[in-house]
Order: structure tokens, then sequence, then C-alpha cells
């Protein structure tokens, strides 16, 4: 500012008292502020102070406003200066008027300071507005509703909806439009210890200061709140930090779930490793040759099958296989000889490969269960299928000899092996004659078990038997198709 | 077994929908309950009315009307052969506990989606049928994201979208080989399909909206979708490629990554080690650079290592820098916006600070400090009136001395 002229209307010495009636009056002190600024009152020469202040301090100061020339200068205030300094007015910080002035002062003659963000009033303006913003979106999401019923004046009980709140800076009021928008359809109270606002459908109110214990204590809805709450809680992973900043302590006291925080991260680690072993996986690597997964089988008990009295039953064939059949689990005489299709099935099963001219000793023949499930019936040992969630666990040694034998061609029989290889349950009669292609590039035939042949009589079992060894023959042709010189 | 109380129901089907990550309640159109019968209003931002200890939002009350299911996805708590506890809401109960947790001030609105029950098409039925008592019988103006089911019918998803401000479809796995095998049950196909049905929907009705006042909306805050990290063998670079497709092709508002989390009464074919959390935040990084930084998926992928992944000891921005050390340093008063978002710890907010600042004075490292958050992140990178660190820049042990020091990153490392 030029010196003779700025200085004009302003008795020198003067110091200039401005006392705001509410502490987030902006109005007030954009009015008050223009004046100062029209008789070129230094920043320095005023002291703003608001309701509580320390007013006694600037006891002897000069109450009455300076009276601008006429006609008065313009002043001027960039559209983003006013939007800030709106905000910023509601923190609660004493100096922020002092700053808000000073920052007006210098605009008159840089109309685009606020554009100097390494400006430490700047600075400082966006940090106070960033504050403000930060306490009424926390206001917005923390704001608890209780449930109260009052009685009109007619005598009928209506819902009321009642809050406390304590935010951190003069937000109440700026805010009321944020609820009254939301809730336009409820009677609702938001009591703070900076004034309280009253919302009937139609009129909103403002009332005094109040306590929390004007506010109802509890809302039997909380207690689903709070399941809803502890539920949705994933406990493998606890990041109690990113909880913290942005919901502080502070603000703990007033949310109804929060009381359960202490006890859902202790409790944590200890429901994470019951998710892990109420899967009962072994987080083991697989081993990696035949002889070894032979071996680990007879140890598994990753599913109730594994804890019967029964054998593990390994696969068996040449390691370089092109052919691999997967069938379902052992039966009775395959437990005891502790070896794969060596029971009725399987001497259907060498006939019918016979008879397509499929070599079973060029063959790797396995099962997609590795024990025996049955229950007992007399002396006998029934048979019983395995449950989907059986086959599903023991899938994973099944991969593991895929893995190693690396066959060009799998042929499952029956359900439970092409749902060891495709993970979802097909009807035979629909995934039969065709390949599918398997993830490792191989592909997968289906046909049924021969022990299904076994169980039927009559027509219905030639007709089977014809569609079995129909697939059995496709499967031939595919394999030499497959193995054929250079391709 | 005894009727289940609406308290038991609540606590099975919200923990049954705490694996799906996305509870965001922003960028939908606004409204208010002003001059209506019932509650409600979005206004642009989202809020997040609580967090869990797991670090999440809590914005909507996010549940799932039913966890029966007749589809046997591996990776799925929910799946058929699982044994988990099951439960079903009617549509009014689901109503009931969102009008009452949103009068509550509890929630922004509901995110509600699905077992698959009976069929496809019973169940999308059922979905919309909450949507549609909450926005006709009470006027509910709050926020609504339904998730819809790929083969249900078209029309039974335009109805999704007319009620809902936000429908997504989940891709859950980056290919489709891994869909095929932990999926077997969904097709990509069709999933896609779907995705490209609702972006047309969408597209159709923005323009509508622009020439009728009163035209209906339809998803007013887009769709979304998710997949699942680290379920699959699918590295970082098949994701971000598969991310960036997807924002492309199907214009997707958000797509959300999920670390694969241990559920109970997992099925054998996952994966035994569940990958750190850290490198879900990685693609969110990765997201962030494509959608904001004006990186192509060529460049987020220049920034992978030899075995297709992120590094996890650095953000992905940096890992960029690092391998492309010519780039560097930039003059922050002279560099162009571009060129300033590709240099390590400067956010968009502090380049366009940087900008607007360097109009009205020649910076100083000072000034900088004073723009972004970490001054020491950035020297390396930048010059400044009174900066050049060419000592730095060329410093083989650069990496070390930008990596945050090794601090436990999760609580249970696996």
């Amino acid at each position: 500012m030029s010196s003779a002229r700025s200085l004009r209307n302003v008795k020198l010495g003067t110091y200039y008292v401005v006392q705001l009636p509410e502490p987030d009056d902006f109005d007030f002190w954009r009015e008050r502020a223009r004046i100062m600024v029209q008789c070129d009152v230094p920043p320095d020469r005023i002291a703003w102070i608001e309701p509580g202040g320390s007013g006694d301090l600037f006891a002897h100061g000069d109450r009455r406003l300076p009276v601008p020339a006429d006609p008065a200068r313009p002043v001027r205030a960039s559209r983003r200066f006013l939007a800030l300094a709106k905000n910023a007015a509601l923190h609660s910080d004493p100096d922020r008027w002092a700053l808000l002035y000073r920052l007006l002062w210098r605009h008159q003659n840089n109309g685009r300071i606020m554009e100097d963000k390494a400006d430490c009033d700047v600075a400082r303006l966006e940090a106070l507005d960033k504050a403000v913003r930060r306490d009424s979106h926390k206001m917005h999401a923390f704001v608890r509703f209780r449930m109260v019923e009052v009685d009109d004046a007619a005598g009928t009980p209506q819902e009321h909806y009642v809050a406390w709140f304590e935010p951190e800076h003069h937000i109440v009021r700026a805010n009321a439009g944020f609820f009254m928008r939301r809730f336009a359809n409820m009677r609702w109270s938001i009591l703070t210890p900076r004034g309280s606002l009253h919302w009937d459908g139609e009129v909103m109110r403002e009332g005094p200061p109040a306590l929390r214990a004007d506010a109802p204590a509890g809302d039997p809805v909380e207690d689903l709140w709070r399941r809803y709450y502890a539920s949705i809680f994933n406990p493998a992973r606890l990041k109690v930090g990113a909880m913290l900043k942005e919901m502080p302590r502070r603000y703990w006291k007033n949310l109804p779930e929060a009381a359960l925080i202490p006890e859902l991260v202790a409790g944590a680690q200890g429901r994470e490793a019951q998710m892990v072993e109420a899967g009962a996986l072994a987080f083991e690597a697989r081993p990696d040759s035949l002889e070894e997964i032979g071996k680990a089988i007879h140890a598994c008990r990753k599913c109730p099958i594994g804890l019967l009295d029964n054998t593990a039953v390994m696969g068996e064939g040449p390691r370089d296989a092109p052919l691999m059949i997967v069938g379902e689990q052992p039966g009775d005489k395959e437990d005891l000889a502790g070896r794969p299709f060596v029971g009725p099935a399987g001497q259907l099963l060498d006939l019918h490969l016979e008879k397509a001219g499929i070599p079973r000793d060029r063959t790797y023949v396995t099962n997609a269960v590795k024990h025996f499930k049955y229950v007992h019936r007399g002396k006998f040992r029934l048979h019983q299928s395995p449950a989907a969630k059986e086959i599903d666990t023991c899938r994973w040694w099944l991969e593991g000899e895929r893995a190693l034998v690396r066959p060009r061609l799998v042929l499952a029989l029956g359900a439970s092996a092409a749902r060891a290889l495709l993970g979802k349950t097909v009807s035979i009669s629909r995934a039969r004659g065709r390949p599918q292609p398997l993830d490792d590039g191989s592909e997968l035939w289906v046909t049924a078990h021969p022990s299904y042949l076994l169980r039927l009589e009559g027509e219905a079992r030639e007709a089977q038997t014809r569609l079995f060894d129909a697939d059995l023959s496709a499967v031939r042709a595919r394999l030499e198709e497959l193995c054929a010189p250079g391709s | 077994m005894a009727e289940m109380t609406l308290m038991q129901k609540l606590e099975v089907l919200a923990d049954a929908a705490k694996y799906d990550a996305s509870c965001a309640s922003s960028g939908t159109a606004r409204k208010n309950s002003l001059g209506g019968k019932g509650i409600g209003s979005t206004e642009g931002m989202g809020i997040c009315h609580a967090y869990a200890p797991d670090g999440r939002c809590i914005s909507l009350l996010k549940i799932l009307l039913t966890n029966h299911c007749i589809f046997d996805c591996h990776y799925c708590i929910n799946r058929k052969s699982s044994n988990v506890r099951r439960a079903r809401f009617t549509p009014q109960e689901v109503v009931d506990l969102t009008l009452s947790f949103y009068r509550r001030n509890y929630i922004e609105g509901l995110f509600l989606s699905s077992g698959i029950v009976k069929s496809s098409n019973h169940t999308m039925e059922q979905l919309v049928e909450v949507a549609r008592i909450l926005r006709e019988e009470h006027d509910f103006r709050g926020y609504i994201h339904l998730k819809t089911i790929p083969d249900a019918d078209a029309e039974l998803v335009h109805q999704a979208g007319l009620y809902a401000d936000r429908v997504s479809i989940n891709v859950e796995l980056p290919t489709d080989a891994g869909l095929t095998r932990l999926a077997p049950d969904k097709d990509a196909r069709q999933i896609e399909g779907a995705m490209g049905g609702v972006r047309m929907a969408i597209a159709q009705a923005k323009d509508e909206k622009k020439r009728f006042r009163n035209a209906p909306r339809f998803a007013p805050a887009g769709q979304s979708t998710q997949m699942i990290v680290g379920a699959d063998g699918a590295s970082d670079a098949d994701i971000v490629g598969k991310a960036s497709r997807l924002y492309d092709g199907f214009k997707l508002r958000r797509v959300y990554y999920s670390a694969f989390s241990p559920i109970p009464d997992a099925s054998a074919v996952l994966p035994l080690k569940r990958p750190p959390l850290v490198r879900e935040h990685r693609l969110y990084q990765s997201d962030w650079l494509m959608r904001f930084y004006g990186f192509s998926p060529r460049e987020v992928m220049q920034a992978t290592g030899e075995d297709g992944n992120l590094p996890l000891d650095i953000d992905p921005k940096l890992a960029w820098a690092l391998k492309f050390r010519d780039q560097f340093p930039l003059d922050v008063n002279r560099a162009t916006r571009e060129q300033l978002l590709r240099v390590p710890g400067l956010g968009v907010h502090a380049v366009n600070r940087i900008i607007a600042s360097r109009r009205h004075r020649s910076l100083r490292l000072q000034d900088v400090g004073r723009l972004t958050a970490s001054i020491s992140k950035v020297r390396p990178f930048i010059c400044t009136v009174d900066w050049r660190p060419t000592a730095l820049a060329d410093r083989a042990d650069l990496r070390a001395l930008l990596a945050p020091k090794s601090e436990q990153l999760e609580l249970f490392a696996a």
C-alpha cells in the first residue's frame, strides 16, 4: 500500500477492537472487515474478539468503527478466498479472524495471492479450511441418533431421534442443512456442547449448548448395529493404524460400536488361525515325486475318510504314460490289496480296455479319492460315495500326480472323477463323447464308471456297455492322434 | 431347526458379505428427501460412518440376501460344498434393517448381494424387490448398490439399474483360465456380456437425460467390479492389463482388488498361501497411476519385475522412476504438469499447488517442502532454484535409500 493516501482515515496510534456476536458469524466479520479495509486500518491495528474471548486485554482499544470516506473505494476479494474464509471462520483457532483480515488486506495489492500456495498465510488458511471440512465430514459420519418415543400434542406417541455429538470446531449451525436434507421427514435433535439443532419435519430451531445427560442413553437397535460391525470385520486383515487414522479415539466414546474394538483386535489373530484350521488345510509344500506322494497320502487326515480303518491306495503305471485313467476311490478289494482297480470293476475295465486296444501297462490308473469310504453292514464294508467336499480336498493329491506324470489325455470314470478334474459336478450323459481342455494343456474325456455297468442288468446294461466301449474307442483314436509323430 | 432370529441372520449374512471389498457410496447423482415422503440423501461425496479394525470403511449395510448358493466357486465361502451356516432374509427384513440403520445415521445405504438360489432370475427378482420396496414404498433416497447376477434376464438387470445408484458384476478372477478352474459355474463371456449390457444402458440413460429432463436415471454412480488377487497364478502385469481393458471396454467407475484371504472351510484347490496385503495396496496404487497420473497400462507394466509382479517394498511410481532415471531430475519451475505427475512423492494435489505457486515465485526447496507431504522422497528427482540432486540420482543404492525401512507391514504376514 502506498503510504500517505492509504493511511488517510486512520487516527494514528488507534487500536480497534471488534467484538463478534457469535463464534461462527462470518457475515458479521465480512461487514466489519470491509469497513476496516476501506479505512486503511492495517492488520496489526485490530483485535478480533469472539464471545468468551480475552476482551480485557484490549480494554483500551477503540470499539467504535472508523467511517470510510464517501465514496468508499471497492474492496477486492477473490471468490476462492471467500469460499475458503467462510469455512475457515468456523475453526476454533482464536487467531483465525486476524488471519482472514491479513489475507484480505494483502488481497488489495495482489488479487491472485490465493494462488501462491507456498505463502505462509495462504497455507495456514488452507490448513484451517481443511480441518473444518474434516470436522464437518466426521459430524456427518459419526452422529448417532437414538430413538425415543415422545407424545405429541394429541397424545399419540411419535418417534423422535436424538443424538449427542462433540465437534472440534464451530460447525453445528453450518451443518444443519445436511441433516435437514437427509432426514427431512423425521423428527430429530442434535445436541452438542456448542449448541443444538431441532427439526420437527418443517422448521429448524436452534437451541443452547447441551449436556451429554440430555441425550438418551441407548437404543435397542444398537445391538443389531454392533453385531453387524463385528461380523463385517475380516480378522484376516487387521489394520488398526488405518482405522485409527480415520476414526480417532476421541470419537469413540460416542460411537456405540467402538466399545467392541479392543475385543475384536485382540481376538483377530485367534479367529484367523481358526478360519485357516477350520479349512483343515496343511499349508505345506506338495511332495515332488510319486514315491513321496505315495507315502504322504497314508498320513493324510484332511478329510474324515482318512480317519476310517483303511489303507491309502496310490495310483500306478508308467510315469510318462500318455493316458491317465481316474476312478472314484479304492473299493474293499483295492483297500486290502493296496493297489487300484483290482476288484470286480477293475477287472471289467481291463476287459474293455483290451477290447478298445488300450494297453493297461502303458496307462497310469489312479483314483479321485485315495482312501476307501464305507459304512459297516454286518460283516461287510459297504461302499459309500465320497462327498463333493471330500473330492475337492483330495484333488490336491491327484493334481500332484498329474503334474508329475503329465498325461496328454485324462479319462475320468464317473461323476466323482469328473468333479476331481473339473471342480464341478457334471452329468456324465452330457459330458461324455467329447474332449474338454484342462488348464495344463491336456484334455479330459469323461465316461461312466465300470461299477455302474456292474449294477445294471439286461438291456440297460447292454446299452450302457455300448456307450462305454464307444467312449473308449474314441479315447484310443484321439490318443493316437495326440501321440502321432509331429503332433 | 428353530427359526433364526434377525440378529443371527444378520450375523451370518454380514459375515458372508465381508469378502466384497467395495463399500463406496460416492459419485452418484445428488438427491435429498426434502419434499418427499421418506428419508435419505446423497451429496456426491461418500461418507464412511465407521471403520472396522481391518481399516475398511463401513459406509453401507453390506449383506447378502441369502448365502444359500447353487454355485460351487472354490474361493467363495458360500459355495455349495461349503459347510457354513446358512441363512436367508426376506426382502422386507432387509428393508426394515436398512431403514432402521439409516434413521440412526449408521449408514449411507444398502449394498445387497446374494448367493444364487433356485435360479439366477429368481435371485435377481428378489434383489430388485428389496430395492423396489425401499424406493417406491418408503421413498428412500439414500444409496443403493445392487450386485447383479451375470446370467439373469436383461430386463431384470435393467430394473435393478433403475432403482440402484450403482450396479456391479464381479469378474472374480483376472484370467479366464483362473475362472474356469476356480469358478466352474461361471462363464467369462457371460460376465463380460452382462457388463457390456449395463454399460450400454448407462450410456443410453445419460443421453436421454440430456434431452428429456424427466428421463429415468440408470445407475448414476456407474458400475464397478471386483477381482480376487492371489487365488490363481495371474501376475500383477496380467491384473493391470485386465483392469485397463475393463476400464476402457466397460467404462467402469472402479475395479476393486481383493487379496484372497483364507476362508473357513476352504476348498483344497486354492493356493496354500495368502498373498501379502501389501500386494493389493500396490495394485490400487497402479490403478491410481492409470486413472489420475496419465500412466498407460504398458508403463505400469514396465514397473513390474521379471516375474511380472510389482515390487512390494516400494510403490509402483517409485519403481518406474528408478527404472527410468534418465527422465530425472525435473526442474519444478519449468517441467510440465504431465512430467511433474511422474515424480515419486508428488500427488495430483501437490502438482496443482506447485503449478499455481510457480507463477508467483521461483520455487526453492523449502517452498516445495511446504507444498508436499514429504520432501525427502521427492528431493532426488527434482531441481529447484537452490537444489540439484546430482550426486543422489546417480547413486546405485538409491532404491535402498528411498524404500521404507523394513517394517512389519501386516501383523500375520504368511
